[in-house]
């Protein structure tokens, strides 16, 4: 690793933006809330468009995975806009360790910089295995904990948006009132974190989406689980989200905070298979699990009370539901916690699943494509369809393949 | 034509209405009209792009059957999507369509494989329907058929004809079409049967849709053969129905099965819609339907005549003069570039003008042609002129030289920076397209520098332009000018030529004319040279002076493109096509001989060439070799990865070769059969695969005192791979894993039943790196295994997560995995193993650092330059490395490993998260080699390889930061070894 990284300042705090690649359209724009309100200038990227990938293919080798050629791409493109003054920009990117290829974004990143003549600008890894230290951005468990609420409401709003949007009665209402509730909540976080305001904004949200008129009829219900980035950004998976519910469609995806508490949840395995990282540090990772699982099941008993909706699965369910497929140390990437969200959809009745990950994705190979087989085995009805995702893909054959994932769904709803 | 072609179940259907079901595929379109169950007309045309014209005009030709009758219809087909949703017609997808048509009209049927213009598709009926179609990367199988006919000169049909005499078959790749044409070229340029390549064509289209799409479900019972290709060739039928063992009532090829999915959406048309139709209506709906353009457009190659005027007035003033061979005499010297794709000569006169010049094809057969072209310059030259010296250069180097007597073989490197040289002595890079490679030199102090080929996966160069335009019904000259003026290029990206095709059939769904698919393409070339190939952030880091060659640059919208992209004016000498000849006919001018031995005009009358192939079995490698027998018994082999097929004495006898030394000492390691007796624990099996070949060692020592007898898979052969390649269901991982298959195969078919490949999470921590992991596939593929071998389930297959850096907690480890299966065991038993294990573990890695020290040593002495031939551990095995060790020591290298070197130097400051342990061997190699004058480094990479992204540019750099040369060596199931040894013969040149 190089240790002559450009260090983000305590002074750079007031004199530079952060620019933020957006991942999640709902839930990062919570997290930049939270950013701000931890003092700091942001800027959420929500640049789109084939020049991205192409910024992206110019300076990060072509063999590396679709989701560092975006990212860096909408980066090192927004301080190419000319928008940004780039002395006065600094970088956030999200990394998660381990052995997966994708610990080296922030490391390719930099590099990109380099070629791009830009090496000053300071990248901040933001993550749970931070090594390297930047005193102006300090990698703090408030900050973490902060964060974890935004992508609670995140995932609140994910999972009922997913439900409303196929049935709405007036096209584009529920998007817009998750558009509303994204400001109210924005404005919210800015007196801090409040548990029992919390709870009564998730009742608010519920009863305004209930009061949606909807259509009386079920659609095909469509899970999407995969590689973290192009699971969720629309700019990885080519709009995936927007496709399928053009179709008619409803959309079922499981949330940012299982990726997060499975992050989590490995720590404890570490230590359970290895007695890696010490009793201590197991203690906290079991500590924060149980705060995780708790703060969920705080959405799913509001989701239920309220009854309109159906709520998610608790994590510490989905936990389980792995074990005859993989076991709990496999986990590279999305490891484990991919296989099992894949049985979670089947076990609550979405047999229809897109398994979306980066072209050649390593971890993917084992437990995205490489369950395929076993799943199919043991969950007959299961209609699982693996899409690629890549600078070079074209939509169109995307789009076929899961138009045939969709006939085999319609004929198996309509029995 | 009214045919009953639909047998009885269709007919207790009730079908009373007329019903049109239109299929569009990416190269075809297909129109079936069904009443009552009777076909009433079909039709199966190419549409040429031109989707909208060939529709209306199937439609109208229907019409004259269907009059003014009213029915419904249905729209199919992976490029009607567009046209579907615009015209308001239904749309069925059209793998759903197949699988309606067959549920209906054959229901007893297990299986559906269907091959259509680019998509490959397999549909299961029995236990669970299951519809799968090819993924992003695998190639086409029509358009793909095609592509390797014109490659072999023939037609589709005539390639059908040859395939059904055939006597064998050789191995060609499977993955995708790009990786199989560098199969395909050296074989025939190697002189093998055109009618066993085509056999081995078709027999690669079935590997590729059993391996790519049944991914571990068997096929069997009756099996219904679809789609254009299938209903075509019959000897893709025969490999089809010989791979899978079908018996002939199980092997069904239906007379509809061109235009099954067309059938299907006539069939669906019904209940999709109640809309009804007439000739009229659906005409006019096709014909108004307004398609949204979605793919990116750019700008166009000139904005005018003018700007074409100047930039053709600039290139023109880069010429060699011609003369007219019947005005010279005097000497002469011959060149010949014996390329991949064609063939090139020239011959030069004292002045270096040339007086003659070809430039063709090579037809699947350069002997041939050389011969020819030669008998002409003979006749040309009279008594006039004399030819002093000859050379030849290219893929078909050797053969030519042996064949023809040519005086200097030189490596196409060397060929072309001495063409370049001659139009810009200043020269300081050069780039080369031609039909099937990608070359770029970078020129330093009048020396090759730094040589770039394009990788076999990114191959789309100059054949693959001609290949398109032909499948648009143009000559690749015509195809190449429409471009120039295109308004509106489409922006096809710049990745493998399979995602391409689907890019261009996308913008032809979107309203792309054929000038701007054919502008697109050439930027697509441009780019993928420059950012793939090159690697090139900024035009500056190419040079200065550019030259530009290869055929592929004689087409103006890709030299256009070229300055485009880099933003400045380079060099397209006019000969840009025979660059290599001219270079090769420099040379041979420079390097007289006293007397040459190119054939003598009479000795060419009498000249004759035979061919025939043969395995070699000089060593497990098994090389198919291509005997050439030339008139006087003469014989040149090809094929061969060392000396020893060639039937000579090994000359390099005792020239240290690390690669077969580790390779040597595992496989000695434990026994690759069940021994007689057996320990009192009894068998336990490591597959030969993977993270075996690093930890062999420590696992053999375990279990060997923990009372088990080990064996091992034993060695990797090809047939390894295809034993075990019905089970893998991710067909984009490396081969490295892929082959692991096999290997487990390998030992149940030994009859061992306890089988051990642990879960890694981290590999040895050698305490100088950031972290020290496993990739994930090494780390985790026996997860995958276990999930997708049948054969295991009734196996012990021991897969426990393991750490091997404390023994603490590995003896913790392996006493909770094995303690319920050997309930005798003890704890303090296994802590002995452990230590055992280890102690092994390391004698073996003392001893490989050991014998790297020798092999330096021994080269010193005996001045030799030393090749670390860096990879993984598995790389070593002689399948994945496909004998390339032996080959760098065939041209004078001793050869050692990564792991054998690393310890000699200390691990440098990387850019990157150096967090994996095999890669930080790599890293401290590299620091070897830059710091040693006598040591080049040449990086092996699996294809598919993730973490190799990462870690070629931080090697790359490290090397060329102490000015030494970076060469990386791509490989896969291929075995291109004619690219590769231009790699080291390159190398071997400059050092």
């Amino acid at each position: 690793m190089n240790t002559n990284y450009v260090q983000f300042t305590e002074e750079m705090k007031s004199t530079h933006t952060l620019l933020i690649p957006n991942m999640l359209p709902i839930h990062f724009r919570l997290v930049q809330r939270v950013l701000e309100n931890a003092g700091y200038k942001t800027e959420l990227l929500e640049t789109h468009g084939p020049h991205i990938a192409e910024t992206g293919l110019k300076y990060v080798h072509n063999d590396t995975c679709y989701p560092a050629i975006l990212v860096i791409g909408q980066l090192i493109d927004a301080l190419q806009s000319g928008k940004y003054d780039p002395h006065k920009c600094a970088l956030l990117q999200f990394q998660t360790g381990g052995g997966c290829r994708a610990s080296n974004y922030v490391s390719l990143l930099r590099k990109a910089l380099i070629n791009a003549g830009m090496d000053d600008v300071p990248v901040i890894p933001l993550g749970l295995s931070g090594i390297e230290t930047h005193p102006g951005f300090p990698n703090s468990v408030p900050l973490f904990y902060r964060m974890a609420h935004a992508v609670l409401y995140g995932d609140l709003l994910m999972a009922i948006v997913n439900q409303v949007r196929p049935v709405e009665k007036n096209k584009g209402e529920a998007m817009a009132l998750c558009n509303q509730w994204a400001d109210v909540l924005v404005k919210d976080l800015e007196h801090g974190i409040n548990a029992r305001r919390m709870r009564k904004n998730y009742r608010a949200i519920l009863r305004d989406f209930a009061k949606i008129p909807r259509e009386d009829r079920k659609p095909v219900k469509v899970g999407v689980v995969g590689e973290i980035y192009v699971k969720f950004s629309p700019l990885g998976n080519n709009y995936l989200d927007d496709f399928l519910v053009s179709e008619g469609a409803e959309v079922v995806m499981p949330g940012l905070l299982d990726f997060f508490n499975y992050c989590v949840y490995n720590g404890i395995m570490d230590f359970e298979l290895y007695h890696l990282g010490g009793r201590a540090k197991s203690l906290m990772n079991r500590i924060a699990y149980k705060f995780l699982c708790q703060k969920q099941a705080e959405i799913i008993k509001a989701i239920k009370e309220e009854g309109t909706f159906r709520p998610m699965t608790p994590f510490t369910h989905t936990v389980e539901l792995a074990k005859d497929f993989v076991g709990h140390g496999t986990k590279m990437g999305e490891g484990w916690l991919l296989v099992s969200e894949m049985i979670e959809l089947a076990d609550s009745g979405v047999m229809n699943i897109v398994c979306t990950q980066p072209f050649g994705c390593l971890p993917n190979h084992i437990c995205g494509k490489g369950m395929m087989k076993p799943i199919k085995e043991k969950i007959p009805g299961a209609n699982i369809v693996a899409i690629d995702y890549d600078a070079g893909a074209s939509a169109v054959n995307q789009e076929n393949r899961l138009k045939l994932m969709l006939s085999a769904a319609r004929r198996n709803l309509e029995g | 034509m009214v045919r009953n072609l639909l047998n009885s179940a269709l007919d207790n259907h009730t079908l009373p209405n007329l019903t049109v079901g239109l299929d569009v595929g990416s190269t075809t379109a297909k129109i079936a009209v069904v009443k009552q169950g009777k076909l009433l007309f079909e039709r199966y045309v190419r549409h040429f792009a031109k989707i909208r014209e060939t529709l209306t005009g199937l439609v109208r030709e229907a019409g004259k059957i269907i009059g003014g009758e009213s029915f419904t219809a249905a729209l199919s087909g992976s490029a009607g999507l567009g046209l579907a949703n615009a015209a308001g017609i239904p749309f069925v997808q059209e793998v759903w369509a197949t699988g309606e048509v067959i549920r209906r009209i054959e229901p007893e049927t297990s299986a559906v494989i269907e091959l259509g213009g680019e998509d490959a598709k397999i549909i299961f009926f029995d236990g669970g329907c299951d519809e799968r179609m090819n993924g992003t990367c695998a190639g086409g199988t029509g358009a793909f058929i095609d592509q390797m006919a014109s490659l072999l000169d023939v037609t589709p049909d005539e390639l059908d004809e040859l395939s059904l005499r055939h006597k064998k078959l050789y191995p060609i790749a499977s993955r995708c079409g790009v990786f199989a044409k560098t199969d395909v070229q050296p074989l025939l340029n190697q002189g093998a049967a055109k009618e066993d390549v085509a056999a081995s064509i078709y027999q690669a289209v079935v590997n590729q849709t059993i391996a790519g799409l049944a991914q571990g479900r068997k096929i069997e019972g009756r099996v219904m053969f679809l789609g254009g290709p299938l209903y075509f060739c019959k000897g893709l039928r025969e490999r089809f129905v010989e791979t899978l063992k079908l018996s002939p009532e199980n092997a069904v090829f239906p007379e509809y099965a061109r235009i099954a999915v067309a059938l299907g959406a006539a069939l669906y048309s019904e209940s999709a819609s109640d809309r009804t139709w007439t000739v009229d209506s659906l005409l006019s709906a096709i014909e108004n339907a307004k398609i949204a353009a979605t793919s990116a457009r750019t700008e166009p190659l000139f904005r005018n005549e003018a700007e074409y005027r100047e930039f053709a007035d600039r290139h023109a003033k880069a010429t060699v003069d011609l003369v007219d061979i019947h005005d010279y005499s005097g000497n002469a010297y011959l060149g010949i570039d014996c390329g991949s794709t064609t063939t090139k000569l020239t011959l030069i006169g004292e002045d270096n003008r040339i007086l003659y010049q070809y430039y063709s094809s090579n037809r699947g057969n350069p002997v041939e042609i050389v011969r020819a072209q030669l008998t002409e310059i003979y006749n040309l030259c009279g008594d006039r002129i004399r030819i002093l010296s000859s050379s030849v250069t290219g893929y078909g180097e050797e053969l030519i030289r042996h064949a023809l007597g040519v005086d200097h073989g030189i490596v196409e490197t060397v060929a072309h920076y001495t063409a370049a040289k001659y139009f810009k002595p200043d020269v300081d890079f050069i780039l080369d397209i031609g039909g099937q490679d990608i070359k770029c030199f970078r020129i330093r102090n009048g020396a090759v520098d730094s040589i770039m080929l394009n990788e076999a996966c990114s191959s789309g160069c100059g054949s693959f332009i001609e290949t398109f335009a032909r499948s648009m019904h143009h000559t690749a000259e015509e195809f190449a000018k429409k471009g120039l003026f295109a308004e509106a290029p489409v922006n096809l990206g710049s990745r493998c030529t399979v995602f391409m095709n689907s890019q261009v059939k996308q913008s032809q769904k979107d309203g792309a004319t054929v000038e701007d698919i054919s502008a697109g393409l050439s930027q697509s070339v441009v780019k993928n040279a420059i950012y793939k190939v090159i690697r090139a952030h900024s035009p500056d880091e190419l040079g200065q002076n550019i030259v530009v060659q290869g055929g592929t640059f004689l087409n103006d919208a890709v030299l256009r493109a070229f300055e485009r992209e880099i933003g400045r004016n380079v060099i397209r000498p006019a000969i840009a096509g025979l660059m290599g000849a001219y270079g090769a006919a420099l040379y041979a001018k420079a390097h007289v001989p006293a007397e040459t031995a190119l054939i003598a005009p009479e000795k060419l009358i009498t000249f004759t060439h035979t061919s025939k192939t043969t395995t070699c079995r000089g060593c497990t490698n098994n090389c198919l070799l291509t005997v050439n027998t030339f008139d006087g018994g003469k014989r040149f082999i090809s094929g061969n990865k060392c000396e020893k097929g060639l039937g000579i004495e090994n000359q390099n006898a005792g020239v240290p070769n690390l690669h077969e030394y580790k390779r040597n000492k595992l496989l000695a390691m434990c026994a690759d059969k069940l021994p007689e007796t057996v320990g009192r624990r009894g068998v336990i099996g490591f597959p030969m695969a993977l993270g075996m070949f690093e930890l062999l060692p420590l696992w053999h020592g375990i279990f060997e005192s923990l009372g088990f007898t080990t064996v091992i898979s034993g060695n990797s052969s090809r047939r390894t791979y295809e034993l075990g390649q019905f089970s893998i269901p991710s067909d984009t991982a490396c081969y490295p894993a892929k082959i692991m298959h096999g290997h487990v195969e390998q030992l149940v078919a030994m009859g061992v039943d306890t089988i051990f490949y642990p879960r890694l999470t981290w590999n040895i921590d050698e305490h100088a790196s950031d972290n020290h992991y496993n990739c994930p596939v090494v780390a985790y593929y026996s997860e995958l295994l276990r999930g997708n071998m049948d054969i295991l389930r009734d196996k012990r297959f021991l897969y426990p997560y393991l750490s091997v850096n404390s023994r603490k907690e590995l003896v913790r480890g392996l006493f909770k995995e094995l303690k319920p299966l050997y309930s005798d065991l003890t704890k303090s038993e296994v802590k002995k193993a452990v230590d055992a294990g280890f102690t092994e573990y390391e004698t073996y890695m003392n001893d490989i650092a050991a014998e790297g020290e020798r092999a330096v040593a021994w080269a010193r002495e005996n001045n030799k330059p030393i090749m670390i031939l860096a990879g993984r551990p598995y790389h070593v095995d002689s399948e994945i490395g496909h004998g390339i060790d032996k080959l760098a020591v065939s041209l004078g290298f001793a050869v050692v490993s990564e792991d054998a070197v690393y310890r000699l130097a200390e691990t440098p400051d990387v850019h990157v998260l150096n967090q994996w342990t095999y890669h930080s061997r790599l890293y401290r190699s590299a620091v070897y080699a830059a710091q040693n004058k006598d040591v080049q480094l040449v990086q092996l990479v699996s294809f598919g390889c993730g973490v190799d992204a990462i870690t070629t540019d931080e090697v790359k750099r490290i090397l060329e930061n102490e000015g030494k040369y970076y060469t990386q060596i791509k490989i896969d199931e291929i075995t291109n070894l004619g690219a590769v040894k231009i790699r080291l013969r390159s190398l071997a040149a400059v050092i």
